[in-house]
């Protein structure tokens, strides 16, 4: 994957959970443009560890003057998170890969609905920039529990297609009234909690959308979880996997070759077969059917973690 | 300018011709002895200079008699061009990909001045010189798709990537190894690719279209493809079939050197930024046997490839009919030596 060596160019607190973090080229060269909904893989090195975490952009796509990115601390991450917010300040310097894009806005749709929850805003914010350059007809809902949770505000612009919806307020988001009266050709893009996809797949499934009209990105940072060991079944070398590390990053830290991309379990890249099962896949992807997790014969180690005796992979 | 053009037809009298320059710089598709469908993918650009791997996109001494030959295409058949609405996006983006790269890697050719959305842009060997706002497609006098690959060798396919699949949602086919962009537009990948004999049941198709979905920007690929042709035609297309189709009986055992000619499409593959689309160019390189023989190595591995290959495959490839002729013809430069692997020439 190509790697860009870019500078903290600012970094701002937008609530207190959530820092906005822009980045440039010390040359002030222009960065490669990118599509709404896109993404970049930020490494995060300590000690002899290199962390890696996929963040949504959330600057302007057509902008090659920097990249922006809102990370949202989670103590009980593996520390990925805590890291951005600790770690890296302005002048810093910082390696990320070139922009990705699995979650695309699809402009064949005559209208774009655009729903998001909690942090799962961001994806949303560089796709609104892309749907208005392009002058496409759109909605976005963002909700959240609180006013002070909802770093998303300060990022919106004010226009009657936003609608913001705060629970504690008692505006809780009503996806049937959103769904429901669509004109034909409507797309909804879902990003946030895994609740809010399956709910808007129901809602979206009862009113008999399409589900090629139906999108999600519920992509999020590997869970931290016990410590287990791996056996890499060409060398017979065993990999031992941390609390706070995820399986790709120990199978990356042994010098295991392995492709990646997404490290959110959304993309299939790091799709890897297991030859040996003694215990339980801790399944935490997006990419495998439920009858390949029942399985126990594939796994993907960006997110997924394992309870057990033995656990080979096909490496 | 540097670069001679050729004065030369791809029709009628058939004055193509390749100077002695342009044969050492073919692409000749085979590294070795045998010939089987493989996911040849390597690295674009990068390459020994002087080939046609060097650069983005290869401009050669056939550029502006191409460019003559595909506007006659178009003026008979305006379909071989075609983009549907959500790609307009996906064209700009491959007008920028082409017109940054031609800037840069011929500068004495292409020059292109940006000031934001304001766009200059001088092509010297057609005589086009262009102001016009970037993304702003009433400034063209046609689409950017369009615009751009009047002025860039090689057919163009902009494929759109939705639901783990990709579609064939535009393109500029005009030099088609007898394949049709007004019949496979829209399709997805399985769709278009269903006529090729084997390849679905090797799993050749889920294994490229798993590799081409996970190209990223930044990262650009290109394979060899190849097949034959009778005289050198860059239309063979299925809409004209009655036109050359009857050509494949006019091989005789005295001409096959002059007039069957080895086509080698070098396909690459970029990621464009803005729609996140997939551009897939197509660029024909046509060489005759005579010329191909000209380099023993060439000479000997062509005539062990052609006679030994698959049977379905002379049949796909299109010269099963004239297998027999061509093989004796090649004969004559196979003394059985070992060849040299790779695929450059010795000499």
């Amino acid at each position: 994957m190509k790697k860009l060596c870019l500078k903290v160019a600012a970094v701002e607190q937008l609530s207190p959970l959530v820092k906005r973090f822009r980045f440039e080229d010390p040359t002030g060269a222009s960065l490669p443009v990118f599509s709404g909904g896109a993404h970049l893989t930020v490494e995060m090195p300590e000690g002899d560890m290199i962390r890696r975490n996929s963040y949504s952009l959330i600057s302007d796509p057509y902008d090659g003057s920097g990249y922006e990115i809102a990370v949202r601390r989670e103590d009980k991450g593996r520390g990925g998170s805590l890291y951005m917010h600790t770690k890296v300040a302005e002048g810093d310097e910082i390696t990320v890969s070139v922009p990705s894009n699995l979650f695309q806005l699809d402009l064949r749709a005559r209208k774009h609905v655009l729903i998001g929850g909690g942090i799962g805003i961001t994806p949303f914010l560089s796709q609104l920039r892309q749907l208005d350059m392009e002058q496409k007809p759109y909605e976005l809902h963002y909700a959240a529990r609180s006013r002070e949770e909802a770093a998303g505000i300060r990022l919106l612009p004010q226009a009657a297609h936003i609608h913001v919806h705060i629970s504690e307020e008692g505006a809780r988001m009503d996806l049937g009234a959103i769904l429901d009266g669509q004109p034909l050709g409507t797309h909804v893009y879902t990003c946030g909690p895994d609740g809010l996809i399956s709910a808007v797949a129901d809602q979206t499934a009862r009113l008999g959308w399409p589900k090629t009209s139906v999108h999600s990105e519920a992509f999020t940072a590997p869970p931290p979880g016990e410590p287990f060991d791996v056996v890499v079944k060409s060398s017979g070398k065993t990999v031992h996997v941390k609390a706070d590390q995820s399986l790709l990053e120990a199978l990356e830290a042994a010098k295991v070759e392995i492709d990646y991309s997404c490290r959110g379990g959304a993309c299939g890249r790091c799709h890897t077969k297991v030859t040996a099962c003694d215990g339980r896949i801790l399944h935490n992807d997006h990419w495998l059917s439920d009858d390949e997790r029942a399985a126990q014969q594939d796994i993907m180690p960006c997110m997924s973690r394992f309870k057990g005796t033995r656990l080979e992979l096909d490496l | 300018m540097t670069m001679q053009f050729n004065d030369e037809t791809f029709r009628g009298d058939y004055t193509y011709h390749n100077s002695p320059e342009a044969i050492r710089r073919f692409p000749f598709p085979f590294d070795q002895d045998t010939y089987m469908y493989s996911v040849n993918i390597e690295q674009h650009p990068g390459g020994p200079q002087g080939t046609p791997f060097e650069k983005m996109f290869d401009v050669d001494e056939h550029y502006v008699a191409e460019m003559k030959d595909r506007e006659i295409t178009l003026a008979e058949d305006p379909l071989r061009c075609q983009s549907l609405p959500h790609m307009e996006l996906a064209g700009w983006d491959l007008l920028e990909l082409i017109m940054v790269s031609k800037a840069r890697d011929y500068p004495d050719l292409f020059t292109l001045h940006r000031d934001g959305n304001d766009w200059h842009w001088v092509n010297k060997p057609l005589g086009i010189e262009k102001n016009f706002t970037f993304l702003d497609a009433t400034t063209l006098p046609c689409g950017p798709m369009e615009y751009i690959t009047r002025q860039t060798q090689g057919d163009f396919a902009l494929l759109h990537e939705r639901d783990n699949n990709l579609w064939m949602d535009a393109g500029m086919i005009t030099s088609q190894a007898d394949w049709s962009l007004d019949f496979d537009v829209g399709m997805n990948f399985f769709e278009w690719h269903a006529p090729v004999p084997k390849a679905r049941k090797m799993g050749v198709f889920d294994k490229a279209l798993k590799f081409l979905l996970a190209v990223d920007q930044g990262q650009h690929y290109r394979r060899l493809n190849w097949t034959m042709t009778v005289n050198p035609r860059l239309d063979t297309s299925p809409e004209n079939y009655h036109k050359w189709g009857p050509e494949k009986r006019t091989v005789t055992p005295e001409n096959v050197g002059q007039k069957q000619f080895l086509r080698v499409e070098l396909q690459t593959f970029f990621r464009l930024p803005r729609s996140n689309a997939l551009a897939f160019p197509i660029r024909c390189y046509l060489m005759n046997l005579e010329d191909i023989a000209s380099k023993p190595k060439w000479g000997r591995r062509l005539h062990r490839v052609l006679r030994d290959i698959d049977p379905a495959l002379a049949e796909y490839k299109g010269f099963a009919v004239n297998q027999k002729i061509i093989v004796d013809y090649l004969s004559q430069f196979d003394d059985g030596a070992p060849t040299t692997p790779g695929i450059f020439p010795d000499v």
